[in-house]
């Protein structure tokens, strides 16, 4: 069990740096899985089986698929790759120093005391008593979070039209089209109703004129003479 | 089971170095968005490595953070749809000048 940790942790850095380093951001995507995968044969070598199963299932399920949806939706193409390409030197250099230097930090604290070997793990029934009993609240805000996170998702992913015609209604037409001559976008509306009531005059009327010549034509019955 | 916390917590520290090295680097918005995912994981993965010596509270804990990372990642996308729809690029850097 020791060394599947080890070569599951080993595989997930691997997998996370070249997650960091494609070009392209589907094979970004599929190293990602990767990653999340080997984290979870981590944790259920660690003995947090609850937690391993909720890994595959949520990460590398759930929010993968989003990721996926949301590539597919934008339809990258080649451009997007060499875009991607371009920027190579300073900004590597600089950011690599900058992670180096806190993950040596990291690591030395870690070797300086590396703390208790890791316990024989828990069932998830313990863990849904401690979510039901003193982390209650916890799990209560963690609802909302959910809920503000699906209505501020909601409201962003709304394509624009609609939202165009939300704030149409929200600014009061009726007003707009009594006094034409109040904004511009007032008077511009109130213009293009006009000419589509004078549009539709015109066809009515074109229409009324010709049933009158065939009133005229066919007689004093002309609807049910007219289709013969 | 003779795996030191330590070890789980270096593992943790390299995949948290890494994401961050992802998102000061990459300019593709989605990309620094899963760079922030492999952060938040090794945030979890460290949660769960220090409290699995006294009892179950590190795995709540991984639970509260997979729900944080699902709402982030959700508003996180829709936002990444918004830039694609008004800038027509995912590079961030198109988004960083202000208006007023």
């Amino acid at each position: 069990m020791t060394s599947v940790f080890y070569i599951s942790s080993g595989i997930a850095v691997l997998a996370t740096l070249l997650v960091v380093t494609r070009t392209n951001i589907v094979h970004a995507l599929l190293f990602l899985i990767v990653s999340l995968l080997a984290v979870a044969v981590d944790l259920f070598v660690l003995g947090a089986q609850l937690a391993a199963a909720l890994e595959v299932i949520i990460y590398a399920g759930a929010i993968m698929v989003l990721f996926i949806f949301v590539i597919m939706m934008m339809n990258l193409g080649k451009a997007e790759q060499e875009a991607n390409r371009h920027r190579r030197s300073p900004a590597w250099l600089a950011a690599g120093v900058l992670s180096a230097v806190l993950l040596a930090e990291l690591i030395y604290v870690m070797v300086a005391n590396p703390g208790p070997p890791v316990g024989p793990g828990n069932d998830p029934r313990e863990v849904a008593k401690l979510l039901y009993g003193p982390y209650v609240l916890a799990v209560e805000l963690a609802s909302l979070l959910l809920l503000s996170g699906l209505v501020g998702a909601y409201h962003l992913g709304r394509p624009e039209q609609s939202r165009a015609g939300t704030a149409r209604r929200l600014d009061g037409s009726p007003a707009d089209s009594s006094s034409g001559s109040a904004r511009p976008t007032g008077l511009g509306r109130a213009e293009r109703k006009t000419q589509l009531g004078a549009v539709v005059a015109e066809s009515s009327g074109h229409d009324s004129a010709a049933i009158g010549g065939s009133n005229a034509g066919s007689g004093p019955v002309p609807t049910q003479e007219e289709p013969s | 089971m003779n795996i030191p916390a330590g070890h789980v917590m270096i593992v943790a520290a390299v995949l948290l170095a890494t994401g961050l090295f992802g998102v000061i680097v990459r300019r593709n918005i989605v990309l620094v968005l899963m760079s922030l995912e492999i952060m938040l994981n090794a945030a979890a993965l460290a949660f769960v490595a220090g409290g699995s010596a006294r009892g179950a509270d590190g795995q709540v804990m991984f639970l509260l953070i997979l729900t944080l990372a699902a709402a982030e990642v959700s508003v996180g996308l829709a936002l990444v749809l918004q830039l694609y729809r008004r800038f027509k690029t995912l590079d961030v850097s198109a988004a960083a000048s202000m208006k007023g």
